[in-house]
């Protein structure tokens, strides 16, 4: 309406907000490693400065979510009751191993796709290591299609981040990121949230990262800016 | 037992006032090779001896995982456990969905006895076939409960069901008062030492017929098998097991498991 | 062409040559569902609350909420309870539609007496009926049918404290100190730099929670249109759960007088 001032305050209903934040995944030779800030937001207000959004879903796979936090963590709760052993349990119950990562990212594609007409408001990456024992990145969008990628990121400061993975790790399955350490992998993620933070509101107060090796899922938490 | 006219459906009753079914229900169980479960202040723990049908073919397992916190050991009809454990997982995920609650131990095992209680009170029906021996580690700490097809629940300190456990029993009535102290690793000693009380006088517990299960403030449900048994075996070896009580005339192992 | 038309014709006459249903039947054509509007839930609230505020201090949490209900800008209610005791160690407040939040009410009373009739010693901690009323929010929000609130769950359980919120899109999150509605703006700022510049709940004091806790119960009351100087406190520590009678805090005006458009 153009004459807002004389409109009637309007309360529409709506099932989904945004509550920003980020997210990325970089694959390695034989790791995987992916992080999300923890800040949740809604409007210019910061709900909290710890609100996960990755979630390790087993020994070998790490789903992070970013868009609508509700449907985040309704999506990962659902997931994690079909796979794996500290919660999961269908497939664990069915087969007694963990489900692969490549099998985790149809399963997460499927579900996703299941909402088709009631989405689930998720932008996701899945990170993992493959059945070669190389590191794998899924990214997705809300309605499930889904391909691999080398280095994905997504959510609120997802055009702020994924040109400098690019540039810093390449775009194609040849590439760089084969030879990247673990090292410089995670300076990468680090200077990534570094410099979304800065530039983007949604971005900030804590990177939670997880590095996804042949031993397991180590957790590590960094701060970031909380302005 | 004989067959009487008074014991063809599960819910008539003999003038003796007995439910028939319900206790060659119970015969089922101690058809089943034995489990025995038994508890410390702070660890629950199972053991079993898996049978097989011969040389040529794998052991009937005899521990189910319910849920991080949960397991169960069972005698008797295995197809009638997986049932149970199914509606137990279930269960323990539908905890978790609502409360993100572990499932308290003693609900599920009155859950479960209502289910038994109901295949004893309809026509045509037949009561489950199988013994459960839960345990468990809750808010209210680590617990054993076992449940029969009669539809009874008893929470014990220790408990053995199938066959020959009235053995295993004896061993525990001796001992169970060293128990709320006990180390896990004696407690599964202990367990082991009940559990061989069962076997003939030919059999002996090795990696391939034991199976030992755990849980405690701490420590997730865990089923060690095979290899991972081999100390608590040498340490079994190395002790002198107490004369067992004399063991009830074997019942012929039928395709209970 | 009503309001209604508007809008329709937005989605069915936008410029685009993909064969969408709503282009094969013609809008002029009698449709099959003529007369029948579809199924309407609450798209907007009635009667409602305004701020919950809360903060973790050391051992416990603290909350408050004031006992208005407004009708729109009427001031309809000014005696309704906006605090409930849900069990010895949690606390339920609401803001948004109070028929929604007496719904609730119900509907967690009903759970409790399910939960005593096991009379096995298990008793819904504070993070379990986080997690079902997350699950009720979400569960009704997905069925477009929305409980208008936005809740705050506080509470302390074996020593540990849980402060969560959740609304009525199913979003959740905990945080040391929690604010709501107006207080989200006015009083999330004081609470946050109250517990921050102390280092940590850990810090605050009782007394100083109380302090806090007034403090932006006062800036909320000049401020919000929709308050009332005559709220209830909560406090759930370790063997201790309380919920104060209303009270009020002191307020001074003598400066408005010199505001334009209020004084002269």
């Amino acid at each position: 309406m153009a004459d807002g001032i004389s409109a009637p305050i309007e309360h529409r209903y709506s099932p989904y907000t945004d509550n920003g934040g980020t997210i990325l995944a970089i694959a390695g030779e034989d790791f995987c490693v992916i992080a999300g800030d923890t800040r949740q937001s809604e409007g210019y207000s910061i709900n909290t400065r710890y609100a996960p959004k990755v979630f390790k879903m087993s020994n070998n796979s790490v789903l992070a979510n970013s868009g609508f936090h509700a449907d985040g963590v309704t999506l990962a709760k659902q997931l994690d009751q079909r796979i794996q052993e500290s919660t999961g349990e269908w497939y664990r119950h069915a087969h007694e191993k963990d489900m692969s990562t490549p099998a985790f990212a149809q399963l997460l594609a499927t579900t996703l796709y299941g909402k088709r007409f009631f989405p689930y408001y998720t932008f996701s990456i899945v990170g993992g290591l493959d059945k070669e024992g190389k590191g794998c990145v899924y990214g997705y969008d809300p309605v499930g299609s889904f391909e691999r990628y080398t280095c994905r990121a997504a959510g609120s400061a997802q055009n702020l981040i994924q040109p400098f993975l690019d540039s810093q790790v390449g775009i194609t399955a040849v590439n760089r990121a084969e030879q990247l350490s673990l090292v410089s992998v995670i300076r990468i993620v680090k200077d990534a949230f570094t410099s979304a933070t800065e530039r983007d509101i949604y971005t900030g107060d804590f990177i939670e990262m997880f590095i996804i090796t042949q031993e397991g899922v180590e957790t590590q938490l960094h701060p970031l800016k909380r302005d | 037992m004989f067959r009487n006219q008074y014991d063809s459906d599960i819910s008539v009753w003999s003038p003796q006032g007995r439910l028939h079914q319900v206790e060659y229900a119970l015969e089922a169980v101690k058809q089943g090779s034995a489990a025995v479960g038994l508890r410390s202040k702070t660890h629950a723990v199972l053991v079993a001896v898996k049978r097989t049908p011969g040389d040529l073919a794998s052991y009937q397992k005899k521990m189910i995982r319910i849920d991080d916190h949960m397991g169960v050991a069972i005698a008797g009809l295995t197809s009638d456990a997986r049932v149970l454990s199914n509606y137990m997982r279930t269960e323990a995920m539908r905890s978790k969905m609502l409360y993100n609650r572990p499932l308290p131990i003693g609900r599920i095992v009155s859950a479960l006895a209502d289910k038994a209680q109901v295949n004893t009170q309809n026509y045509g029906g037949r009561p489950y076939g199988v013994g459960l021996l839960v345990i468990g580690q809750d808010e209210t700490g680590p617990h054993l409960f076992e449940c029969s097809p009669s539809g009874n629940n008893f929470e014990y300190y220790a408990m053995a069901i199938g066959a020959r456990g009235q053995s295993a029993k004896t061993y525990l009535e001796r001992h169970y008062e060293q128990f709320a102290e006990a180390s896990l690793e004696d407690l599964v000693h202990h367990g082991l030492q009940a559990l061989k009380a069962t076997l003939q006088q030919d059999k002996k517990l090795d990696t391939d017929n034991a199976s030992v299960a755990f849980v405690g403030e701490n420590q997730k449900f865990t089923v060690l098998e095979g290899e991972a048994l081999t100390s608590y075996l040498a340490r079994l070896g190395s002790t002198d097991a107490p004369a067992a009580a004399a063991a009830p005339a074997d019942v012929a192992p039928m395709e209970t498991e | 062409m009503n309001r209604q038309d508007q809008l329709l014709d937005g989605f069915y006459r936008r410029d685009t040559y993909s064969p969408r249903v709503q282009d094969m039947y013609p809008r002029d054509q009698p449709s099959a569902f003529a007369g029948v509007d579809p199924v309407a839930h609450t798209q907007s609230p009635i009667v409602t609350g305004t701020s919950v505020i809360a903060l973790k201090f050391q051992g416990g949490v603290m909350m408050a909420a004031d006992t208005l209900a407004s009708y729109g800008s009427l001031a309809r209610f000014r005696d309704v309870e906006r605090l409930h005791k849900l069990t010895d160690t949690a606390v339920l407040g609401s803001t948004g539609d109070v028929s929604d939040y007496q719904h609730v009410q119900h509907m967690m009373e009903r759970l409790m007496i399910r939960e005593d009739y096991h009379n096995d010693g298990h008793k819904l901690a504070p993070p379990h009926l986080f997690e079902y009323l997350r699950n009720v929010m979400y569960h009704r929000r997905s069925k477009n049918d929305p409980l208008w609130n936005r809740f705050v769950l506080a509470g302390h359980h074996n020593n540990t404290s849980f402060l969560g919120y959740v609304d009525l899109q199913g979003t959740t999150y905990q945080s040391d100190t929690i604010a709501t509605g107006f207080g989200a703006h006015l009083a999330q700022p004081l609470l946050r730099k109250a517990v921050e510049s102390r280092g940590g709940p850990q810090n605050v004091t009782e007394e100083d929670a109380i302090k806090i806790i007034e403090d932006c119960m006062r800036v909320l009351f000049y401020r919000d249109a929709r308050s009332l100087n005559k709220f209830q406190r909560a406090t759930i520590a370790t063997d201790r759960l309380e919920i104060t009678e209303p009270y009020s805090v002191d307020t001074e005006w003598a400066f408005a007088e010199s505001i334009r458009g209020y004084g002269v």
